[in-house]
């Protein structure tokens, strides 16, 4: 991987940053759900995504670790670039698992393989796609579940785990493949209240330790207190980006103002 | 009981016990080679019908669309009589028989695989290509494994109706159990004894089979 930290500078920031979308495009059929999405995340950054519903958050998320196929425009992650066009072939399957193994990301609906159990969640990746070996992977899904809380549900099912713990047993599994990035879709969205705190505590843990980060949120708090910078996107556009306690406390643009208000109602 | 006097006599049948044997012993073989065939043949055949390259789905579709909705004895005779005049090879019931059974029933198998497969969360897939795993790494460690399960009610299902289905084969002179019913039947005039006995075999191997479908489905629903 460049060193990319050496490489100062404003507008050739476009190699410093660790995860980057340069004119994103994407549609779904007829509807254009990106309309050109740009905007950087730098080694060590936070940076979160907040905005309403079907405003194209998930999108975002998606089309970064290529789950979703851009119509046009650039991403990067980490030393990988990928342009995309219609001149662009699409990338291979090699070439789209290579780099999914180096951006993690963790769902909303958490996604745990049923048929395995909790450490074995953790260690599918590096057996799998790293095939590393047995006793390797283990030590790394012990110290991961360790850290995420849950040491001793290392062999329970998870159909077992509260919410909460499904969505720290998919952070572990995440980040047994060491990434370079974290991705998050509204982690804590389908969790009941009072789980909330414990999931997030987890990803604050991520962040102390410099992990880089793109979280899609609705917990402004979190987003303020977490995040360096929020950029709020509607209608597949982004509307605002700034500093975190700046956009959530006093937002520039009144399509903000107006989203947030319905927040800090509540 | 009834006005009819039939005598009924099954004692003559001990006589030919090889001969039911025998005819067993092939049922069973067609059974479960046909239903292994099958299942490679569904399997491959499932997946393609999946893809998103028509080039691939097409043929995939003809084939199990093909082979569902024609009926069993019409392709048994078409592959042993047809067939040869077409293609120009001459072919041997036995294998016209293993043919069209494992081509049949494996037509079901790639409805019941892809059935298994589609009926798992979309998020399975996204978790793991998420990790980095590749279209056959995911397919083999992530949705077969979950997809297998879920299908076992239906190929149960399927595999008791092959194994009857295999009396169909008769026609073209396999010797199956059905087959050497007909045998002694000729030998005999006693067609009711023997097909009497020819049911109640096929009735007793296959009623486990349906319990333990049962069990299995039970069993599943409980576990989830
Ligand atoms: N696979 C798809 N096919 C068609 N339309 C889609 C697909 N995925 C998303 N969309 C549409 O794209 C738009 C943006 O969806 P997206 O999920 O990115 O929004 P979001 O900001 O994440 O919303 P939410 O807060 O509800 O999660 C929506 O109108 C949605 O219906
Ligand atoms: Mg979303």
């Amino acid at each position: 991987m460049p060193n990319s930290e050496t490489m100062a500078g404003t507008s050739a920031a476009h190699s410093e940053a660790m995860i980057g979308l340069y004119d994103v495009h994407k549609s779904f059929g007829p509807l254009e759900v990106l309309k050109g999405i740009s905007f950087e995340v730098p080694r060590g950054g936070v940076v979160a995504l907040i905005g309403p519903s079907g405003s194209g958050k998930s999108t975002i998320l998606r089309c970064v670790n290529l789950l979703e196929t851009p119509n046009a425009g650039t991403i990067k992650v980490g030393a990988q670039t990928l342009a995309f066009s219609k001149r662009h072939r699409l990338p291979g399957d090699r070439r789209l698992a290579d780099f999914r193994a180096r951006t993690g990301m963790v769902f909303q609906s958490f996604n745990l393989f049923p048929h395995k159990s909790v450490i074995e969640n953790v260690m599918a990746g590096p057996l799998i796609v790293k095939r590393m070996a047995r006793d390797e992977a283990r030590a790394i899904a012990e110290r991961l579940l360790a850290r995420v809380g849950l040491a001793e549900k290392a062999e329970a099912a998870p159909a077992r785990l509260s919410g909460g713990q499904r969505q720290r047993v998919a952070i572990a599994r995440a980040m047994a493949m060491e990434p370079d990035v974290m991705l998050f879709d509204e982690p804590t969205s389908a969790l009941d209240p009072e789980l909330v705190a414990e999931v997030l505590a987890v990803i604050r843990g991520l962040a102390d330790d410099n992990m880089t980060m793109l979280l899609a949120t609705h917990e402004m708090a979190f987003a303020r207190d977490v995040a360096d910078r929020v950029v709020f996107m509607r209608d597949g556009v982004v509307v605002e980006d700034g500093p975190a306690r700046q956009v959530i406390e006093t937002p520039q643009h009144p399509a903000t103002q107006a989203f947030l208000a319905h927040f800090h109602r509540r | 009981m009834s006005g009819v006097s039939y005598h009924w006599d099954f004692s003559f049948l001990w006589g030919y016990r090889t001969v039911l044997l025998t005819g067993l012993a092939y049922t069973m073989a067609y059974t479960v080679g046909t239903i292994l065939l099958g299942l490679v043949i569904g399997l491959v055949a499932g997946l393609m019908r999946m893809s998103r390259n028509p080039f691939i789905r097409g043929p995939a579709f003809a084939y199990i669309e093909i082979f569902r909705c024609t009926p069993l004895l019409v392709q048994i005779v078409w592959f042993y009589y047809a067939f040869p005049i077409l293609i120009g090879i001459e072919m041997s019931a036995t294998t016209a028989a293993v043919l069209v059974l494992s081509l049949y029933t494996g037509s079901f198998y790639a409805e019941i695989f892809r059935g298994g497969i589609l009926s798992l969360e979309l998020g399975q897939w996204d978790a793991a290509r998420a990790v980095g795993m590749r279209q056959g790494q995911l397919m083999r460690h992530i949705i077969l494994p979950q997809a297998v399960r879920r299908m076992m009610p239906p190929f149960i299902n399927q595999s008791v109706i092959q194994l009857k289905n295999t009396s169909l084969v008769s026609t073209i002179a396999v010797t199956d159990l059905l087959y050497q019913g007909m045998l002694i039947t000729a030998a005999t005039y006693r067609p009711l004894e023997v097909y009497t006995l020819i049911a109640a075999i096929y009735f007793v191997v296959l009623f486990p089979l349906t319990a333990l479908g049962q069990y299995v489905e039970n069993r599943l629903r409980y576990a989830e």
